[in-house]
Protein backbone atom coordinates (compact mmCIF):
# COMPACT_ATOMS: atom_id res chain seq x y z
CA UNK A 1 0.00 0.00 0.00
CA UNK A 2 1.44 3.40 -1.17
CA UNK A 3 1.48 5.78 1.38
CA UNK A 4 0.44 9.62 0.41
CA UNK A 5 2.44 10.89 3.70
CA UNK A 6 5.78 10.35 5.73
CA UNK A 7 5.44 9.13 9.10
CA UNK A 8 5.49 12.87 10.29
CA UNK A 9 3.89 14.33 8.05
CA UNK A 10 0.48 11.81 8.87
CA UNK A 11 1.27 12.63 12.61
CA UNK A 12 1.41 16.39 11.90
CA UNK A 13 -1.92 16.28 10.01
CA UNK A 14 -3.44 14.31 12.97
CA UNK A 15 -1.91 16.77 15.82
CA UNK A 16 -3.60 19.61 13.35
CA UNK A 17 -7.18 17.93 12.38
CA UNK A 18 -7.04 17.38 16.64
CA UNK A 19 -6.15 21.07 17.52
CA UNK A 20 -8.77 22.09 14.85
CA UNK A 21 -11.72 20.43 16.78
CA UNK A 22 -9.87 20.82 19.92
CA UNK A 23 -12.50 24.18 20.72
CA UNK A 24 -15.37 22.01 19.66
CA UNK A 25 -14.94 19.26 21.73
CA UNK A 26 -13.96 21.24 24.92
CA UNK A 27 -17.18 23.50 24.49
CA UNK A 28 -19.43 20.05 23.76
CA UNK A 29 -17.83 18.62 26.93
CA UNK A 30 -18.41 22.36 28.84
CA UNK A 31 -22.13 21.90 27.97
CA UNK A 32 -22.47 18.73 28.99
CA UNK A 33 -20.91 19.22 32.39
CA UNK A 34 -22.92 22.57 32.72
CA UNK A 35 -26.35 20.52 31.56
CA UNK A 36 -25.57 17.34 34.23
CA UNK A 37 -24.95 19.88 37.06
CA UNK A 38 -28.07 22.11 36.41
CA UNK A 39 -30.42 19.64 35.87
CA UNK A 40 -31.48 17.51 39.01
CA UNK A 41 -32.29 13.77 38.46
CA UNK A 42 -35.22 13.36 40.57
CA UNK A 43 -37.41 15.60 38.23
CA UNK A 44 -37.46 13.79 35.14
CA UNK A 45 -40.38 11.50 36.80
CA UNK A 46 -42.55 14.67 36.73
CA UNK A 47 -42.70 15.19 32.85
CA UNK A 48 -44.41 11.72 32.38
CA UNK A 49 -48.52 11.53 31.66
CA UNK A 50 -48.46 7.67 31.88
CA UNK A 51 -49.91 7.23 28.67
CA UNK A 52 -47.68 4.85 26.55
CA UNK A 53 -47.50 6.65 23.13
CA UNK A 54 -47.38 10.22 24.44
CA UNK A 55 -44.45 9.24 27.04
CA UNK A 56 -42.21 7.60 24.50
CA UNK A 57 -42.10 10.78 22.92
CA UNK A 58 -41.53 12.89 26.01
CA UNK A 59 -38.67 9.88 26.77
CA UNK A 60 -37.22 10.29 23.44
CA UNK A 61 -37.04 13.92 24.02
CA UNK A 62 -35.97 13.96 27.57
CA UNK A 63 -32.59 11.74 26.25
CA UNK A 64 -32.22 13.73 23.39
CA UNK A 65 -31.50 16.87 25.70
CA UNK A 66 -29.44 15.14 28.10
CA UNK A 67 -26.31 13.64 27.55
CA UNK A 68 -23.52 11.92 29.85
CA UNK A 69 -22.59 8.12 30.31
CA UNK A 70 -24.83 5.87 29.44
CA UNK A 71 -24.79 4.17 33.13
CA UNK A 72 -26.68 7.39 34.46
CA UNK A 73 -29.38 6.72 31.47
CA UNK A 74 -29.85 3.06 33.13
CA UNK A 75 -30.73 4.23 36.37
CA UNK A 76 -32.69 7.33 35.78
CA UNK A 77 -34.75 4.32 33.30
CA UNK A 78 -34.62 2.29 36.51
CA UNK A 79 -36.10 5.17 38.51
CA UNK A 80 -38.70 5.83 35.52
CA UNK A 81 -39.89 2.09 35.80
CA UNK A 82 -39.91 1.79 39.38
CA UNK A 83 -42.49 5.26 39.45
CA UNK A 84 -44.88 3.81 37.17
CA UNK A 85 -43.61 5.43 33.59
CA UNK A 86 -44.00 2.53 30.60
CA UNK A 87 -41.14 0.39 30.03
CA UNK A 88 -41.63 1.97 25.89
CA UNK A 89 -41.25 5.59 27.43
CA UNK A 90 -37.68 4.14 29.54
CA UNK A 91 -36.90 2.61 26.20
CA UNK A 92 -37.26 5.26 24.07
CA UNK A 93 -35.30 7.20 26.43
CA UNK A 94 -32.50 5.03 26.87
CA UNK A 95 -31.78 4.80 23.04
CA UNK A 96 -32.51 8.56 22.68
CA UNK A 97 -29.71 9.39 25.64
CA UNK A 98 -27.03 7.52 23.37
CA UNK A 99 -28.43 8.30 19.89
CA UNK A 100 -29.84 11.61 19.77
CA UNK A 101 -27.65 14.92 21.01
CA UNK A 102 -28.91 18.11 21.20
CA UNK A 103 -25.99 19.35 23.66
CA UNK A 104 -23.31 18.24 20.70
CA UNK A 105 -25.61 19.28 17.94
CA UNK A 106 -23.47 22.22 17.62
CA UNK A 107 -20.28 20.22 17.66
CA UNK A 108 -21.61 17.46 15.17
CA UNK A 109 -22.92 20.62 12.92
CA UNK A 110 -19.25 22.25 12.67
CA UNK A 111 -17.43 18.62 12.04
CA UNK A 112 -19.66 16.90 10.07
CA UNK A 113 -22.14 19.40 8.36
CA UNK A 114 -25.05 21.03 9.92
CA UNK A 115 -27.41 19.30 7.41
CA UNK A 116 -25.94 15.81 8.15
CA UNK A 117 -26.07 16.35 12.15
CA UNK A 118 -29.73 17.94 11.83
CA UNK A 119 -31.14 15.34 9.62
CA UNK A 120 -29.61 11.89 12.18
CA UNK A 121 -30.70 14.02 15.13
CA UNK A 122 -34.36 14.01 14.00
CA UNK A 123 -33.65 10.61 12.32
CA UNK A 124 -32.61 8.87 15.52
CA UNK A 125 -35.23 10.77 17.94
CA UNK A 126 -38.28 9.12 15.49
CA UNK A 127 -36.15 6.08 15.84
CA UNK A 128 -35.88 5.59 19.44
CA UNK A 129 -39.49 5.85 19.75
CA UNK A 130 -39.91 3.05 17.01
CA UNK A 131 -36.87 0.75 18.87
CA UNK A 132 -38.84 1.36 21.55
CA UNK A 133 -41.98 0.55 20.12
CA UNK A 134 -41.01 -2.49 18.18
CA UNK A 135 -38.72 -3.97 21.67
CA UNK A 136 -41.54 -3.72 23.81
CA UNK A 137 -43.54 -5.39 20.90
CA UNK A 138 -41.94 -8.51 20.92
CA UNK A 139 -41.48 -8.40 24.73
CA UNK A 140 -45.00 -8.59 25.17
CA UNK A 141 -45.55 -11.41 22.43
CA UNK A 142 -42.70 -13.94 24.35
CA UNK B 1 -16.56 24.24 4.97
CA UNK B 2 -13.50 25.46 4.54
CA UNK B 3 -10.98 24.52 7.62
CA UNK B 4 -9.86 27.26 8.45
CA UNK B 5 -13.54 28.53 8.75
CA UNK B 6 -14.45 25.52 10.97
CA UNK B 7 -11.64 26.44 13.32
CA UNK B 8 -12.65 30.02 13.14
CA UNK B 9 -16.62 28.77 13.67
CA UNK B 10 -15.11 26.20 16.40
CA UNK B 11 -13.50 29.26 19.08
CA UNK B 12 -17.06 31.16 18.22
CA UNK B 13 -18.54 28.36 20.07
CA UNK B 14 -16.39 28.05 22.66
CA UNK B 15 -16.73 31.51 23.32
CA UNK B 16 -20.37 31.37 23.31
CA UNK B 17 -20.19 28.22 25.81
CA UNK B 18 -18.09 30.36 27.81
CA UNK B 19 -20.62 33.37 27.78
CA UNK B 20 -22.73 30.69 28.48
CA UNK B 21 -21.26 29.37 32.42
CA UNK B 22 -20.66 33.18 32.88
CA UNK B 23 -23.93 34.34 32.45
CA UNK B 24 -25.50 30.64 34.85
CA UNK B 25 -22.67 31.49 37.44
CA UNK B 26 -24.34 34.85 37.40
CA UNK B 27 -27.70 33.08 37.72
CA UNK B 28 -26.69 30.34 40.18
CA UNK B 29 -23.07 30.67 41.18
CA UNK B 30 -22.84 27.52 42.80
CA UNK B 31 -23.42 25.26 39.48
CA UNK B 32 -20.16 26.37 38.31
CA UNK B 33 -17.65 24.32 40.54
CA UNK B 34 -19.60 20.84 40.02
CA UNK B 35 -19.67 21.82 36.62
CA UNK B 36 -15.90 22.10 36.41
CA UNK B 37 -15.80 19.14 38.46
CA UNK B 38 -18.06 16.85 36.54
CA UNK B 39 -15.92 18.19 33.12
CA UNK B 40 -12.89 16.90 35.22
CA UNK B 41 -14.42 14.03 35.90
CA UNK B 42 -15.36 13.69 32.19
CA UNK B 43 -11.29 13.90 30.84
CA UNK B 44 -10.25 12.15 33.73
CA UNK B 45 -11.86 9.12 32.33
CA UNK B 46 -11.40 9.47 28.42
CA UNK B 47 -7.64 11.35 27.99
CA UNK B 48 -7.33 8.15 26.51
CA UNK B 49 -9.73 8.41 23.75
CA UNK B 50 -7.83 11.36 22.41
CA UNK B 51 -4.71 9.73 22.27
CA UNK B 52 -6.92 6.69 20.46
CA UNK B 53 -8.27 8.76 18.21
CA UNK B 54 -4.86 10.81 17.62
CA UNK B 55 -3.37 7.70 16.66
CA UNK B 56 -5.74 6.43 14.40
CA UNK B 57 -5.97 9.36 12.59
CA UNK B 58 -1.96 9.45 12.23
CA UNK B 59 -2.79 5.75 11.16
CA UNK B 60 -5.28 6.95 8.69
CA UNK B 61 -3.05 9.95 7.07
CA UNK B 62 -0.34 7.65 6.75
CA UNK B 63 -1.90 4.04 5.32
CA UNK B 64 -4.91 5.43 4.04
CA UNK B 65 -5.57 7.10 0.48
CA UNK B 66 -9.15 8.47 -0.20
CA UNK B 67 -9.30 5.64 -3.03
CA UNK B 68 -8.81 2.98 -0.39
CA UNK B 69 -11.78 4.46 1.95
CA UNK B 70 -14.13 4.97 -1.02
CA UNK B 71 -13.46 1.49 -1.52
CA UNK B 72 -14.50 0.21 1.70
CA UNK B 73 -16.52 2.54 2.89
CA UNK B 74 -17.67 4.75 0.10
CA UNK B 75 -20.64 4.20 -2.21
CA UNK B 76 -19.73 0.76 -3.52
CA UNK B 77 -19.16 -0.74 -0.40
CA UNK B 78 -22.16 -2.73 0.26
CA UNK B 79 -23.01 -4.90 2.67
CA UNK B 80 -19.48 -4.89 4.19
CA UNK B 81 -19.45 -1.47 4.74
CA UNK B 82 -22.69 -1.24 6.96
CA UNK B 83 -20.88 -4.60 8.52
CA UNK B 84 -17.60 -2.38 9.25
CA UNK B 85 -19.75 0.85 10.41
CA UNK B 86 -22.03 -1.28 12.97
CA UNK B 87 -19.19 -3.47 14.27
CA UNK B 88 -16.80 0.03 14.48
CA UNK B 89 -19.95 1.85 16.55
CA UNK B 90 -20.16 -1.10 18.78
CA UNK B 91 -16.25 -1.56 19.58
CA UNK B 92 -15.60 2.55 20.18
CA UNK B 93 -15.71 4.17 23.27
CA UNK B 94 -16.08 6.79 25.12
CA UNK B 95 -18.53 9.99 24.33
CA UNK B 96 -19.77 10.44 21.09
CA UNK B 97 -18.03 13.55 20.10
CA UNK B 98 -14.63 11.72 20.55
CA UNK B 99 -15.10 10.40 17.22
CA UNK B 100 -16.39 13.86 15.30
CA UNK B 101 -12.29 14.65 14.29
CA UNK B 102 -11.91 10.92 12.40
CA UNK B 103 -15.08 11.08 11.36
CA UNK B 104 -14.93 13.85 9.60
CA UNK B 105 -11.54 13.00 7.99
CA UNK B 106 -13.55 9.78 6.91
CA UNK B 107 -16.04 12.02 5.41
CA UNK B 108 -13.54 13.85 3.56
CA UNK B 109 -12.36 10.71 2.22
CA UNK B 110 -15.50 9.63 0.80
CA UNK B 111 -16.99 7.61 3.69
CA UNK B 112 -20.89 7.45 2.97
CA UNK B 113 -23.17 9.38 5.30
CA UNK B 114 -25.33 6.38 5.77
CA UNK B 115 -22.27 4.88 7.30
CA UNK B 116 -21.23 7.43 9.72
CA UNK B 117 -24.93 7.56 10.88
CA UNK B 118 -25.04 3.91 11.38
CA UNK B 119 -21.45 3.87 12.83
CA UNK B 120 -23.16 6.80 15.75
CA UNK B 121 -26.11 4.96 15.93
CA UNK B 122 -24.57 1.77 17.04
CA UNK B 123 -22.32 3.39 19.44
CA UNK B 124 -25.72 3.20 21.69
CA UNK B 125 -24.60 -0.72 22.43
CA UNK B 126 -21.69 -0.73 24.08
CA UNK B 127 -20.26 -4.75 25.11
CA UNK B 128 -18.98 -3.31 28.76
CA UNK B 129 -21.94 -2.06 29.85
CA UNK B 130 -24.25 -5.14 28.96
CA UNK B 131 -24.20 -6.42 32.15
CA UNK B 132 -25.54 -3.49 33.55
CA UNK B 133 -28.09 -2.97 31.57
CA UNK B 134 -29.65 -7.06 31.56
CA UNK B 135 -29.28 -5.91 35.71
CA UNK B 136 -31.44 -3.12 35.42
CA UNK B 137 -33.64 -4.76 32.68
CA UNK B 138 -33.44 -7.99 32.09
CA UNK B 139 -31.47 -10.41 29.78
CA UNK B 140 -34.65 -10.93 27.32
CA UNK B 141 -34.92 -7.08 27.24
CA UNK B 142 -31.25 -6.51 26.17
CA UNK B 143 -30.87 -9.28 23.64
CA UNK B 144 -34.82 -8.01 21.76
CA UNK B 145 -33.07 -4.18 22.19
CA UNK B 146 -29.43 -4.90 21.08
CA UNK B 147 -30.97 -6.78 17.84
CA UNK B 148 -33.15 -4.35 17.06
CA UNK B 149 -31.30 -1.28 17.62
CA UNK B 150 -28.48 -3.16 15.17
CA UNK B 151 -31.34 -3.24 12.71
CA UNK B 152 -32.83 0.12 12.87
CA UNK B 153 -29.03 1.15 12.77
CA UNK B 154 -28.69 0.27 9.12
CA UNK B 155 -32.47 1.19 8.22
CA UNK B 156 -31.89 4.96 9.53
CA UNK B 157 -28.42 5.08 8.11
CA UNK B 158 -29.91 4.48 4.68
CA UNK B 159 -32.64 7.30 4.97
CA UNK B 160 -30.32 9.67 6.19
CA UNK B 161 -27.83 9.16 3.49
CA UNK B 162 -31.02 9.02 1.20
CA UNK B 163 -32.16 12.56 2.88
CA UNK B 164 -28.56 14.24 3.15
CA UNK B 165 -27.48 13.14 -0.55
CA UNK B 166 -30.72 14.27 -2.21
CA UNK B 167 -30.30 18.38 -0.20
CA UNK B 168 -26.90 18.39 -1.88
CA UNK B 169 -27.59 17.26 -5.38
Amino acid sequence: MLAENTPKQAVFKAAKAIWRSFPILLGAMLLVALANTLIPKAAYGYLFFKNAILDSFIGSAVGSVLAGNPITSYIIGGELLAQGISMTAVTAFLVAWVTVGIVQLPAESILLGKRFAITRNIAAFLFSVIVAIITTAIMGAL
Amino acid sequence: MRKSEASKIGWWFLLIVVVIYIIAGIIKPDAIMPSLQFLWDIFVRIWWVFLLVFGLLSVLNYYVQPKHVYKYLGKSSGIKGWAMAVIGGIISTGPIYMWYPLLNELQKHGTRNGLISAFLYTRAIKPALLPLLILYFGLTYTIILTVVMIIMSVIQGIIVEKIVDNKSN
